[in-house]
């Protein structure tokens, strides 16, 4: 399921990330925000008129806004299972 | 250069770099509860506890090493001694919020690597606790291999560790200059997360009041409804809470020119303090009430945290004319004054977005034009409400200032089109937590800004207008004919009038053209000496306001083509002067200029000859 598709504050782990459809300064900054294959994420917010508008989602403690050009790069899995990163702690 | 030691605040935007820096230096630096509030070096003087001084700078916050915008680009430079003319930093205060510790610590991770004597501010416990967070920075401590100490910026608290913490690094052996091997970014990340996971010594569930309140002002409807509702309030507050004080400085200033008069022999001096001086200065200073409660609201934005949820709303909109949500931040500010807002467009990473947001922020409404719109608008539009709690003239402020924005969006949208076209950029940012801002920033604000605007009062326009009076002065007119015509000035005016006569400005608005390029409130200052002047001796008229002498003597269209005009024209010198600077020559600028004057000519031409043709001229 892609980002965007994620149903509001459902806790959910990054699967797979499409660098390629992001150009290199956006895969550079989600990167530093925290996203990564793993990851938890939760979306919390869709702004704007008509759902146009981008989205707020929870990256571990941190609050992020992205369009949801960005979000759709993103594929989450939602489950029991633990994100990667939670397993090697 | 004083060859003192030089430490250096480095960390993630919105760490609280500036709140410390503030704290240890005393000095004033700009907070706000949003990324990218700094966004240039700033020096201060520390003493660390042996009294040796050291030379602290803040930084521009910056996630990594490898910038993506110009003000990150500063940071980049400076601690890596690329800055010409800067030696590198001896040491780092590298500064992490603790209530995002797994992000911020990767950031810290790779400042430490670089192997200058370090110490880590972990600060905003505070806030950690509040969201049930409990850290132990001994456990930092040992996994970074560098002293931690727990501070609170804003209350002043950890202070002292950090100094001692400081002087101890400083004094450890001479900086070895090892770069330790660049690690993956992914391997730092995974580090990070560790070690931020082995300092929680409690976590209990949060109250989750960010999301909470952002369900409702981030709502795709009510939020954006929110954010002009806030917008409204602002400007019917400057009108409806200002009147009282506003009055009261008026009457003061009416004190002072019949105290001039009663102690004064007529004569030269007499009429240079009470039209030169009081009468035109004092026509601005009675502004300062409006001024500070425009201020006060965005004081109140900026600290909250509301600022980048304006961004969040405004993005889809933004985006339909080629620009970023992130843009808006810097436009926001610029009603405060375009320079700081041309300013903070450093943090726009895509230099087309950037050159883009420069040249529209002259479009929003800076502080400097409330004097003029103040006076025109309660000289020109009755003071009765249209509905419960909406007064006229607050509703004609606000509609001004809306004209000003959707101007600057069309204006983004045409320049995005033609000579600034290029791939629309994206919109990634961090939402900072809510804070209630505290009374006593909020005081220390407002008091910075008053002093601010009554020294810009006592400088350039007090100096603008001496000149002008003196222009206006001289030579003396022959009985019959109007001073303010006959003098230098007068005829200067008399020249421009041809240009702007087809706009339907009158002589007075012709002589205040030019020199509110200096500031935009000289164009206030002017006006009331010119009356002032013409007036002389009829008493009568000197006890009128200045707003019922306008009345008198312009026509409706008239007054609405100067609202018009003041809209969208003439940036002050020091607008120009920074657009200069942030795009690095005049070719942007000139064309800055020769755009504004074109759109606000014809603004005003056609609302004069609308309003002409509707039977107010
Ligand atoms: N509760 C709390 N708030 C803090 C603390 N330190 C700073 N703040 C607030 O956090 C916000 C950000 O602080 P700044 O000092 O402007 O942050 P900065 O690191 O300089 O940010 P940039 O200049 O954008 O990189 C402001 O609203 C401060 O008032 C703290 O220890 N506790
Ligand atoms: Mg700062």
């Amino acid at each position: 399921m892609r980002l965007t598709d994620l149903p509001l504050r459902q806790p959910a782990y990054v699967d797979w990330i499409d660098w390629a459809a992001l150009t290199p300064s956006e895969g550079q900054r989600l990167r530093e925000f925290g996203l990564c294959e793993g990851a938890s994420v939760e979306a919390l917010h869709h702004g704007g008129f008509l759902g146009k508008g981008p989205i707020a989602c929870k990256v571990g403690r941190m609050t992020i806004a992205m369009r949801r050009a960005h979000a759709t790069a993103i594929t989450v899995r939602t489950g029991p299972e633990m994100a990667e990163t939670e397993k090697a702690a | 250069m004083s060859a003192l030691p030089l430490v250096a605040l480095v960390g993630n935007p919105n760490a609280g770099k500036s709140a410390l820096f503030n704290a240890l230096t005393g000095a004033r630096q700009k907070l706000g509860n949003y990324p990218g509030v700094t966004v240039e070096r700033k020096a201060g003087r520390l003493s660390l506890p042996d009294g040796r001084p050291v030379e602290l700078v803040d930084l521009p916050g910056t996630y990594s090493l490898d910038p993506t915008s110009p003000d990150e680009q500063v940071t980049r430079d400076v601690v890596l001694g690329r800055q010409e003319g800067e030696r590198r930093p001896d040491a780092l205060i590298v500064v992490v919020d603790a209530s995002n510790l797994d992000n911020h610590l990767r950031f810290a991770l790779e400042l430490i690597a670089l192997g200058l004597p370090t110490v880590v501010a972990l600060n905003m416990v505070d806030l950690a606790t509040r969201d049930g967070l409990e850290l132990d920075a001994n456990v930092l401590a040992r996994e970074l291999g560098v002293p931690v100490v727990s501070t609170v910026a804003v209350r002043k608290r950890g202070l002292d560790h950090l100094r001692q913490a400081l002087e101890g690094q400083m004094n450890g052996a001479p900086a070895p200059y090892i770069t330790g091997p660049v690690r993956d970014f992914d391997a730092v990340r995974t580090d990070a997360r560790r070690i931020a996971r082995a300092a929680i010594v409690r976590e209990t569930p949060s109250r989750r009041l960010t999301a909470a309140v952002d369900r409702v002002l981030l709502h795709p409807v009510a939020g954006f409804l929110i954010l002009l509702a806030l917008l409204f309030v602002m400007f019917q507050a400057v009108f409806s809470w200002a009147s009282a004080p506003a009055d009261l400085l008026e009457g003061w200033v009416t004190a002072l020119g019949e105290a001039v008069t009663a102690t004064l022999p007529p004569g030269i001096l007499h009429d240079f303090l009470l039209q030169g001086v009081v009468g035109g200065v004092g026509a601005v200073i009675v502004f300062l009430p409006q001024i500070l409660i425009l201020f006060f609201f965005i004081l109140m934005l900026e600290a909250t945290g509301y600022m980048a949820r304006a961004a969040f709303i405004m993005d889809g909109l933004m985006a339909r004319v080629g620009l970023s949500g992130r843009a808006f931040i810097p436009l926001l500010s610029s009603f405060a004054c375009a320079v700081p807002g041309i300013m903070a467009t450093r943090t726009i990473s895509d230099p087309k977005d950037r050159l883009t947001t420069i040249l529209i922020a002259p479009l929003m409404t800076c502080s400097a034009r409330l004097p003029v719109y103040g006076l025109i608008i309660s000289a020109f539009i009755p003071a009765r409400d249209v509905g419960p709690g909406i007064g006229l003239q607050g509703l004609v402020m606000f509609l001004l200032y809306v004209f000003g924005i959707v101007g600057a969006l069309i204006a983004a949208w045409a320049l995005r089109l033609t000579v600034t076209k290029g791939q629309s950029s994206g919109f990634l940012m961090e939402m900072p937590k809510y804070q209630w801002p505290r009374p006593q920033d909020l005081l220390i604000g407002l008091w910075q800004r008053a002093v601010i605007f009554l020294k810009r009062a006592g400088t350039i326009i007090l100096f603008t207008n001496i000149v002008l009076w003196a222009l206006m002065s001289f030579p003396k007119a022959p009985d019959g004919v109007r001073q303010s015509e006959y003098s230098i000035a007068g005829r200067i005016a008399g020249g421009i009038h041809l240009l702007v006569a087809p706009i339907g400005f009158n002589r007075d608005i012709s002589l205040a053209l030019l020199p509110s390029m200096a500031a935009r409130e000289v164009a206030v200052s002017a006006i009331a000496t010119v009356y002032a002047i013409d007036a002389e001796d009829d008493v009568e008229a000197l006890d009128k306001g200045l707003g019922e002498r306008l009345q008198g003597r312009w026509s409706l269209a008239t007054a609405l083509a100067f609202l018009a005009w003041f809209v969208f024209a003439p940036q002050c010198i020091s607008t120009i002067a920074v657009t200069r600077r942030e795009t690095a020559g005049w070719k942007w600028t000139g064309f800055m200029i020769g755009y504004l004057f074109t759109l606000a000519y014809v603004a005003a031409g056609i609302t004069y000859w609308t309003a002409v043709a509707l039977g107010l001229g």
